[in-house]
């Protein structure tokens, strides 16, 4: 804010900015700041050491925590291999029904996380399609862990393509086409060329997808059946405790939660800077 | 250019083939099911599953609810976009990254500090209580969480829009004797409409599918304060799925209902603000 404010006509006056900044402020103070910080306040209400043991201590909570942990990154390396190839699919070629298949792409963000659960309880329950098949067989899928990461990886299935598809049609094949006419293979081509250009938004495709994957509710809510101890996510830990009446356990494993939003957010904000700083280094050198 | 990256690039048809087989199995297959177990209903029993008065309430509250909370946001956007975009201020670059916090936290997170907030002990309870606003377990607490949850939307689509506002157009409002209020509501919001139109409805179609958050705060109470995700998981819990299938398929239908619409709203308003 340098230039004095009458020469700038698109500067507004100071008490109209003053107005609309504080007003700004309490919007995210109340919708975001408050709610977020209330989350550690009752996580720690009875101290550091009652937080600690209520996380570790209670081998329900811990088996949650395993299976979001073994859940969430099934999840994401299937869609990050699935976002990869179809990124490379519609920025790199044309065919007839790329904007369809682009769209159809985004289908699972208009469809209700309890639907995505459903469909494959209609599919896989003991009343669905594959039901009766699958107990002669003697597998389960729903109300166990295959149900649930079948259920996030619908729900998180968007993530890495979109943010994929942007990212390479920006940079362009020039050279790829240069490193296949001087004779490398397929797989040299993916290392060597395609993945070092694309490696800070694939990052970011897969951050995303993995907060979403490990925060997953409305779908593996309906596929889990709620076996305490066997298919409860943490999400679904902290539903459990807060209905019988653990406020503070169901917030330590929320604040467990909360943290991994902010680590995202932190890793986001960072990518963000980088590439911002990489365009202007770029605009800088292309002016001299 | 085209042509030769076929000739030139390798893998084109095994990687459309693996997009389509996946998208297919995992994503197209499992929805034509929801609505292959829907057919096979008669029909009065399909229409007496989803025009019961607790479903039919049920559809009012959402999409009542997510209407409410889109326009909120639609207001609450601009002014936080036009803040980020126009003025500095201490500490613009967290309150930046704040706003995407809906994205990221789990909604599990914010239904249960949302069900605390509110109560008459929760931080914001204690001095809404009093003045009498019960927000807890009410159909307003709906609106707040929903509210919460499409925060982002609008912020992060009208953004880009703003910056890329031309300066020229400003100053010449200006100088042909525009007052500044003028120059924003005529001049500058027109170029907003097509951004705050695609905001909306990215945040309302967010807001009529949204369960995790909505459940830990609304109490859940049949015709007063039931959404339709959380009557499809009630009738699951009957283990009546064929009722169950044909709510979903109608809140399926109102989500891609929305979706088209909003491609053709977004298509009309590029040819006419373009």
């Amino acid at each position: 804010m340098s230039t004095p404010e009458k020469t700038n006509p698109r500067s507004d006056p100071p008490w109209v900015r003053l107005t609309l900044i504080t007003a700004a402020l309490g919007v995210i103070g109340l919708l975001i700041v408050i709610p977020l910080v209330d989350v550690f306040v009752e996580a720690f209400a009875r101290g550091l050491g009652a937080y600690w043991r209520t996380i570790t201590a209670d081998e329900d909570t811990r088996a949650a925590i395993r299976l979001t942990l073994t859940v969430a990154p099934i999840a994401v390396v299937t869609n990050l291999i699935f976002g990869i190839t179809a990124a490379w699919a519609i920025a790199r070629f044309r065919f007839p029904g790329r904007t369809l298949l682009t769209a159809l792409i985004d289908l699972p963000f208009s469809v209700s996380p309890v639907v995505a659960g459903l469909i494959f309880v209609l599919i896989f329950g003991l009343q669905g399609y594959l039901g009766p098949w699958l107990r002669a067989h003697d597998w389960r899928i729903i109300f166990a862990p295959p149900g649930l990461v079948l259920a996030t990886t619908f729900v998180t299935f968007p993530f890495v393509a979109r943010e994929l598809i942007p990212v390479m049609e920006a940079i362009g094949a020039d050279e790829e086409i240069a490193a296949v006419s001087l004779g490398a293979s397929g797989w040299q081509l993916f290392w060597r060329v395609t993945l070092p250009n694309i490696k800070w938004g694939l990052v970011y495709g897969i951050i995303l997808c993995n907060a979403r994957a490990m925060g997953e509710f409305g779908a593996v809510s309906v596929v889990s059946g709620h076996i305490t101890g066997h298919t409860d996510t943490m999400p679904l830990r902290v539903e459990k405790l807060y209905n019988e009446y653990q406020g503070a356990a169901a917030f330590a494993v929320a604040s467990l939660l909360a943290l991994l939003a902010l680590l995202t957010l932190g890793i986001k904000t960072f990518l963000e800077w980088k590439q911002a700083r990489a365009y202007e280094l770029a605009q800088r050198t292309g002016e001299e | 250019m085209n042509d030769v990256n076929r000739r030139v690039l390798p893998g084109f048809g095994l990687s459309l083939g693996y997009t389509l087989a996946y998208l297919g199995l995992l994503i197209m297959v499992p929805l034509a099911a929801c609505f292959l177990k829907a057919a096979t209903l008669p029909f009065d029993r399909f229409w007496a599953a989803v025009s019961t008065e607790r479903a039919v309430a049920a559809y009012e509250l959402t999409v009542g609810a997510s209407l409410v909370s889109a326009a909120i946001n639609v207001v609450l956007g601009v002014l936080v976009a036009w803040v980020l975009v126009r003025y500095e201020f201490p500490l613009k670059r967290v309150v930046d990254s704040l706003v995407d916090l809906p994205f990221a936290l789990p909604t599990a997170v914010a239904g249960l500090v949302y069900s605390s907030l509110y109560v008459e002990s929760g931080w914001l309870g204690r001095f809404l209580v009093p003045l009498g606003i019960q927000a807890a377990y009410s159909r307003l607490a709906i609106v707040l969480v929903l509210v919460f949850v499409g925060f982002p939307f609008v912020v992060r689509t009208l953004e880009p829009v703003l910056e890329r506002v031309d300066a020229d157009i400003e100053e010449a409002a200006a100088c042909l004797g525009a007052s500044r209020l003028q120059t924003v509501t005529r001049v500058i919001f027109p170029s907003l409409y097509p951004a705050l139109v695609t905001g909306f409805a990215l945040s309302f179609a967010r807001a009529l599918g949204e369960y995790g958050s909505v459940v830990f705060v609304s109490g859940n109470m049949p015709f007063k304060t039931e959404i339709a995700p959380v009557l499809i998981v009630a009738r699951l819990e009957e283990f009546a799925y064929a009722e169950a299938t044909a709510i979903a398929v109608v809140l399926l239908v109102i989500s891609f209902a929305v979706l088209v619409v909003v491609n053709l709203l977004e298509r009309w308003s590029k040819r006419v603000y373009a």
